[in-house]
């Protein structure tokens, strides 16, 4: 007794997310398979003391997310493709400024309007990628209704931790469907706020290269009186072109996310414990059918196990190679044309592990039969 | 597909699948049913549907896939029990259910069933005459449904048709779950009596 | 023997009260630049409110003028191109307390950045806009920009504009902004007064403020040097409220300057919080 359980569209489980998180800002523009985190904040947002703005567009919907971020509070958005791509000038803005926003990425098919119903998983590399300049990305992804409530919040917490942007990529399969879900008790969760600056403002410097290279971070009004530009800048924040203080810049942005993999990176595991030779990578909805078809076959007794990407970047290499020492053939399954397959080509010794692909991107799941047909194939 | 031997091993898997056209409350009743299976009785449920164009008429649908075990893949991938409020989803969804699976039509809508071996009853007529709201025949079909498979128990579904339903038609909605218990076990005992 | 007289504070010690000069100077305008002229009347506007520096947010777009906030000590964002407006409503509404005022020029505003800039005049949100209106795209060049006059020339427009300039006031009244006003770089006095208002209005403001680029518009358009082009404005303006009693030929081809527009309305983050208030009672 005493836990709050609810049938949850995945969509519904990111508003719950988020709201206990502490996010008490949401810009955001209607959006399919998006929309229904923009609705349900709405709706929620007014009665927490927060606020819910309606923008013109995607572009102006991350702007004004950023801007409440600077002013203390904690934000967010939610969009689609589309949308995400119209996104990507101000997730490089948020790497620049190290402003700690979310960008939740309910995927459908593309390029360009694609597919608005249909499930995808092709913007992996955008989420990683998508915006011009040197930067490293924290990009989560989820799996399940319950997921998308603990990896909303999940990301809220690396974003103030580590001062950046973070992704969450979810899909319409998982954003519609419905699961049950526990609210977890406020009381029993880790919740994660910027640091403040202990400094008095004459001291302050909301660039400062730390030994973390994470910065504490003053709000607009608290008195700090500092600039914020996306123009490449010095630990003040005002534009610099020494090119000292630009590698610093850069250096930066990459070694506090590089440095601090192990913290952010996290994979799960299903029937891996035996060392199976055969093994499936994958993320999000395809993990559902990888988790169902690895259990089918192991009711015929073959030795294969799964791999889900909770944390696809920065991509989290060191947790999936200890598990490639016993693995001879090493299946990728995912919703687009090789994504992550290309990403993990990186680190396989092919000498030693096959890899093999399974993609579908005609807007279907991959089902857990597509998975076992390949496993035959390879067995 | 459905009749492909590997899905008899997942007899820790129901998978329902509710369809008709979009305005027939498919979806509703899809959320019901997993409330009253998931939250109510205590079960792991995953709700999927179509989504899209088809939600404003043409062919619709909501897939419930229920198991006391953990639920990987949240599809159906063979049908234990279909219900077809049209014809077309009838035609369309038939071949999705698997040997000895239940097929539920609306005897009025669905004119010509794929098998005689199937349960029909006249929901939308019976929700119109009976209830007085040809948009109660989801709910009508919901008890029948409970009934034929005790999927959910009778108290938690009601439970959630109460919660549920749009303000105001509680009531009626509940009556209409009641009509759907009474005219299945009608049914199924007559089934029995002209079996013996 | 000798009295001492404290000196009365001069106008650019005012000025000086407020800048990050130390910090960031010598600032990237070309000199004679009415964009100077600009932040100066910013400044004693905002010391003749008596606003304390901490209350105070300036952001801005892309673009010369976009580049004051840097040399302001205040709570300062720099953005992207045209988004200053929407970056300023997250600020807003996320801290109400916080004077918000938005620096952006007529590319930045009107062209990449128009959306936004109606829509926030629509939702009457309290941010202040004060643009820059020298009717050339300066950072990159000198391109033809939305206010350049028809057949005024740019690099882009080597041979003349061919479209027709938009009204930044016209089109912040048309949208719903609550004030409304234009001034000049000639005209300083009203233009802080215009600035002042403009802050203290509860609601979206633009001062469309005319300014002038001699190192690019001045010299595609053979217009001269600063201080003529400077000058060029107190011959070519209207006081609005005056022009209704002029004939329409002493108006044909100037600014009409001073309030052009000022309604009371419903202001948004007040909605908001009212909104707030009222589901909290339920």
């Amino acid at each position: 007794m005493g836990k709050n359980i609810r049938l949850l569209q995945g969509n519904e489980a990111c508003v719950e997310g988020a709201l206990l998180a502490g996010v008490r800002f949401f810009g955001g523009y209607p959006i399919t398979p998006s929309t229904e985190i923009a609705e349900g904040l709405a709706r929620r947002l007014p009665l927490v003391d927060g606020t819910f703005v309606q923008m013109e567009d995607e572009i102006g919907s991350l702007a004004a997310v950023i801007g409440a971020s600077v002013a203390g509070v904690k934000a967010m958005t939610a969009t689609s493709g589309p949308g995400f791509s119209l996104m990507q000038e101000h997730i490089g803005y948020a790497y620049m400024a190290e402003a700690p926003c979310v960008v939740i990425d309910v995927q459908r098919g593309g390029p360009s309007t694609g597919l608005p119903t249909k499930v995808s998983q092709s913007d992996i590399m955008q989420a990683a990628y998508g915006t011009h300049g040197d930067y490293r990305a924290i990009v989560l992804s989820a799996s399940s209704c319950e997921e998308c409530l603990l990896y909303t919040i999940k990301a809220v917490n690396l974003s103030e931790k580590y001062r950046t942007p973070v992704v969450l990529l979810t899909d319409e399969v998982i954003g519609h469907m419905r699961e049950k879900v526990e609210i977890p008790d406020p009381e029993e969760l880790e919740i994660v706020d910027r640091v403040k600056p202990e400094v008095p403002p004459e001291w302050y410097k909301h660039f400062e290269i730390t030994p973390t290279f994470i910065s504490p971070m003053a709000s607009f009004g608290d008195g700090y009186r500092f600039n914020i530009t996306g123009l490449t800048h010095d630990e003040m924040g005002f534009p610099t072109a020494k090119p000292v203080q630009i590698k610093a810049k850069l250096d930066k942005l990459r070694k506090k996310i590089e440095r601090n993999k192990e913290d952010i990176c996290e994979i799960k595991t299903t029937y891996m414990d035996d060392e199976p030779h055969v093994v499936v990578l994958s993320t999000g909805i395809v993990s559902r059918a990888a988790n169902q078809a690895v259990k089918m076959a192991r009711q015929k007794r073959m030795k294969v196990g799964a791999i889900q990407l909770v944390t696809v970047w920065p991509f989290p290499d060191e947790l999936i190679m200890q598990y490639m020492k016993s693995c001879r053939h090493l299946i990728v399954a995912e919703l687009n044309q090789g994504q992550i397959l290309k990403e993990i080509e990186r680190y396989i010794d092919k000498r030693h592990t096959k890899i093999e692909s399974l993609q579908r991107y005609d807007s279907e799941l991959i089902t857990p039969q597509d998975i076992l047909q390949k496993v035959r194939e390879v067995k | 597909m459905s009749k492909n031997k590997n899905h008899q091993a997942q007899s820790d898997r129901y998978e329902i699948r509710l369809s008709g056209s979009g305005g027939q409350g498919l979806i509703l009743a899809g959320v019901m049913l997993a409330e009253a299976m998931g939250v109510e009785d205590g079960k792991n449920v995953v709700q999927t549907q179509s989504y899209g164009p088809e939600a404003r008429g043409g062919a619709s649908r909501a897939d419930v896939v229920v198991s006391s075990d953990t639920i990987y893949y949240p599809k159906p991938m063979g049908l234990d029990l279909l219900l077809a409020l049209t014809q077309e989803a009838c035609d369309t969804y038939f071949s999705a259910l698997r040997e000895n699976g239940i097929l539920i039509i609306d005897s009025d809508l669905v004119h010509q069933p794929p098998t005689p071996d199937c349960y029909s009853f006249p929901f939308t007529m019976l929700a119109k005459n009976e209830i007085g709201h040809v948009m109660v025949a989801n709910v009508i079909s919901l008890g029948a449904i409970v009934e034929i498979t005790r999927l959910a128990s009778k108290d938690s579904i009601k439970t959630v048709v109460k919660s549920r339903a749009p303000v105001g038609t509680e009531e009626k909605n509940l009556k209409a779950l009641e009509l759907g218990f009474k005219i299945a076990k009608e049914k199924m005992k007559s089934t029995r009596t002209a079996a013996v | 023997m000798a009295t001492t007289t404290k000196k009365p504070e001069q106008p650019s010690n005012v000025v000086h009260k407020y800048l990050r000069a130390k910090k960031t100077f010598p600032h990237v305008w070309c000199s004679g630049c009415g964009i100077g002229i600009i932040l100066g009347a910013l400044i004693r506007a905002i010391d003749r409110l008596g606003l304390p520096k901490d209350d105070i947010a300036v952001l801005s777009g892309i673009g010369c003028s976009s580049r004051l906030p840097v040399y302001v000590d205040f709570n300062t964002l720099h953005t992207t191109h045209g988004r200053a407006i929407a970056f300023a409503t997250g600020v807003k509404v996320a801290k109400p307390k916080l004077n918000v005022i938005v620096i952006t020029g007529d590319g930045d505003c009107l062209a990449i950045g128009g959306n936004h800039f109606i829509h926030a005049c629509r939702r009457n949100i309290n941010i202040t806009t004060i643009l820059v209106n020298n009717h050339i795209y300066g950072m990159t060049g000198g391109q033809f920009s939305p206010t350049t006059p028809y057949t005024k020339r740019g690099s882009t427009a080597p041979y003349g504009n061919l479209e027709h300039p938009f009204d930044a006031a016209k089109l912040a009244i048309a949208a719903g902004a609550s004030y409304v006003a234009r001034g000049t770089v000639y005209h300083v006095g009203q233009l802080t007064r215009l600035i002042a208002d403009g802050i203290s209005n509860n609601g979206f403001s633009l001062i469309d403020a005319l300014s002038n680029c001699h190192t690019y518009y001045g010299r595609w358009n053979k217009e001269g040097d600063p201080v003529k082009m400077i000058e060029w404005f107190k011959s070519h303006v209207v006081p609005a409220a005056t022009a209704d009693k002029m004939p329409p030929e002493k108006k044909e081809g100037k600014w009409l300057t001073g309030v052009l527009h000022q309604e009371d309305k419903p202001e948004y983050t007040e909605n908001y919080a009212r909104l707030r208030a009222e589901l909290k009672k339920k």
